[in-house]
């Protein structure tokens, strides 16, 4: 029953890190969007961020903070922060610039504007960046659980450390197929709530 | 019920002056709008025309300031407007643009019931609103309050646009290309019951066109710009027309100014005739009997509701026993409100010279091809005969021209 239990592990691991990492993404994503050199740099960090390896990240994570939960969650929710941020940004520009200007000379706030128009009408856009994130982060914590982070993980490293022995292969499909399958739940999951957070106005 | 709107519901228009007001995009080059001014009294629809490039929808957003003036003052109500918080500004000014505008995750109730919620209204009284408005526009709020734009077509989305304006009960509404989005036939209808709205609101209207026949239609007054929004000519359209202040109003107005005049003129102002009339199932013997002895050779078909269904010929009914019920939708009925323009258009496209005119889609009467030829003929030979005692442009004789007297009767005649 060790497996059900990392698993739960890997999912609320995910799971968290992927809420922390929406608002993050959506804050910055509101604050730079109207400005050109804020999306600009937003979306040169994230195009860098997602190059850089997780393995390398967790290295120098792990001086800083020792190891165990901690830098798991801190390299998950960075990871996770870049997907959500790039559409967000993208979601929020992509707005015709007459139906904005429209929604103004009805009377609506700048504020108003944002969270009442733009961001619902982004909101299809910034679901899909979630799923692209949850689904990287699958596989960013199983890495993370290196530095001896919770989840699946664990049986994936185990498996390397005893190559050639006897339950070596095991070891790691166990640990691939169940992020496999807890990656393929969220995703449903993530699926289902777009469908209900979604206007009907904005399905195609 | 359209006075109780009118006396219960509804504000009516205020003045807006525009007193030198002018758009610099860069201090050194030429200016958008090079101090214009303007009065627009109280309750008139006025009408921005031009080329484009010319600084008119410049002008129209500086009223409600999503284009802040560089300078010059703007008076609403003799109150300076110029300084006040612009987003409190707009919800008293009601803002229409090419397409509806439509915020598109939101359904048509609730586009339409921006503005009254922008102000706080309470739930009930928003929907009543919302309600009143829908079916004013002639959208069936039952049907239409919960669907969302996507699922309208492009005229009915500009219904919506043209409700949202009037939704907070603003007495000024800006209107930016309402009807340039639809085609042809939605357009002719659309701006039709704007013009039966604005008899019973009286709101002041702003809108602004590139189209010089939707100005001459609408417009009491039209402000004719050219470059820079310098003022070509400001007058009512049928002065513009029969006196161009210079060139190039000329030029603008086009050729054809007696025909444009039939945009001015609707069609109950001209007598209606009566050719025989059967109902659907009446017996075709009787049908025939009474048409020959009016001596006719078509009939007008009724359906119980008294509808128009058909103009048809007595050798098409020759083989039927009974009146039959028509099976095509027909071209050629227009409304009694419709502009001459408007009629001659359906006409063309009828066999039998003529178009069937209705009342709240009640048939009443016909207007024959012949009507609408001797009226242009009357309007050439009054022309000419002013051309030949005052020369094309002294404005003062053109303007007080029996052409234009009678005018008086339309604004009055547009009200009732």
């Amino acid at each position: 029953m060790d497996i059900l239990f990392r698993s739960y592990q890997h999912a609320s691991l995910v799971v968290q890190s992927l809420v922390v990492a929406t608002i993050i993404a959506l804050l910055i994503a509101m604050l730079v969007s109207s400005r050109p050199w804020g999306s600009a740099v937003a979306n040169a960090v994230s195009s860098i961020g997602l190059t850089l390896p997780s393995l390398a990240l967790l290295g120098l994570a792990v001086p800083l903070v020792g190891i165990g939960t901690l830098p798991s969650v801190m390299i998950v929710i960075f990871y996770a922060t870049l997907p959500i941020l790039r559409n967000a940004i993208v979601g929020l520009q992509n707005i015709d610039e007459d139906l904005l200007e429209s929604a103004r000379g009805q009377g609506m706030s700048r504020r108003a504007v944002l969270l009442r128009v733009r961001l619902p009408m982004a909101w299809p856009v910034i679901m899909t960046g979630i799923r692209v994130s949850a689904q990287m982060s699958m596989g960013v914590a199983a890495i993370a659980a290196y530095a001896l982070g919770p989840g699946l993980g664990g049986y994936i490293f185990s498996g390397l450390s005893q190559i050639g022995g006897a339950n070596a292969l095991y070891y790691a499909l166990a640990g691939t197929i169940g992020v496999i399958i807890v990656a393929l739940i969220v995703d449903l999951v993530l699926v289902l709530i777009a469908r209900l957070t979604t206007s009907k106005g904005l399905l195609v | 019920m359209t006075k109780t709107h009118q006396d219960s519901t509804f504000q009516a228009g205020v003045d807006i002056e525009l007193q030198g007001v002018t758009k610099r995009y860069s201090s050194k080059g030429e200016a958008a709008v090079a101090a214009l001014n303007v009065a627009i009294p109280a309750g008139e629809m006025v009408m921005f025309v031009g080329p484009s490039g010319c600084g008119k929808t410049t002008s129209l957003k500086m009223i409600n300031r999503l284009i802040e003036p560089t300078s010059g003052r703007i008076l609403i109500d003799g109150e300076d407007v110029t300084d006040i918080n612009p987003t409190k500004l707009r919800r008293k000014i009601g803002y229409v643009i090419q397409g509806g505008g439509m915020i598109p995750h939101l359904s048509v109730g609730d586009n339409v019931g921006l503005v009254p919620k922008l102000l706080n209204w309470d739930k009930k009284r928003i929907r009543e609103r919302v309600d009143l408005l829908m079916d004013l526009v002639g959208l069936d709020p039952v049907h239409y309050r919960d669907r969302f734009p996507r699922e309208l077509s492009g005229g009915q989305q500009q219904r919506v646009g043209v409700a949202r304006g009037l939704a907070a009960d603003p007495p000024i509404i800006l209107m930016d290309e309402p009807f340039g989005a639809v085609d042809p036939i939605t357009r002719s209808r659309l701006q039709d019951e704007l013009m039966r709205i604005q008899s019973d609101l009286k709101k002041t209207i702003v809108c602004v066109t590139h189209d010089i026949d939707e100005a001459i239609k609408l417009g009491d007054r039209i402000l004719v710009l050219e470059r820079g929004a310098r003022i070509a000519q400001y007058d009512t359209p049928e002065s513009i027309l029969a006196a161009p202040a210079n060139e190039f109003v000329e030029d603008f107005i086009g050729s054809g100014s007696t025909l444009k005049q039939l945009s001015l003129r609707r069609v109950d102002e001209l007598d209606l005739t009566q050719p025989p009339t059967a109902h659907i199932g009446d017996r075709v013997a009787e049908v025939e009997e009474r048409v020959r002895a009016a001596g006719e050779t078509s009939v007008i078909v009724l359906d119980s509701r008294e509808r128009p269904r058909e103009w048809l010929s007595l050798r098409q009914l020759r083989h039927a026993d009974e009146v039959p019920t028509p099976t095509t939708d027909l071209q050629t009925v227009i409304d009694h409100r419709s502009t001459l323009n408007d009629a001659l258009d359906a006409m063309l496209a009828s066999s039998h010279g003529g178009a069937m005119v209705t009342n709240r889609g009640r048939y009443i009467g016909v207007l024959s091809y012949t009507a609408v030829t001797d009226y242009v003929r009357a309007l050439n030979e009054q022309a000419s005969d002013e051309a030949e005692t005052s020369g094309p442009r002294a404005s003062e004789a053109t303007r007080t021209s029996p052409l234009t007297q009678e005018s008086s009767g339309r604004s009055s005649g547009a009200g009732a």
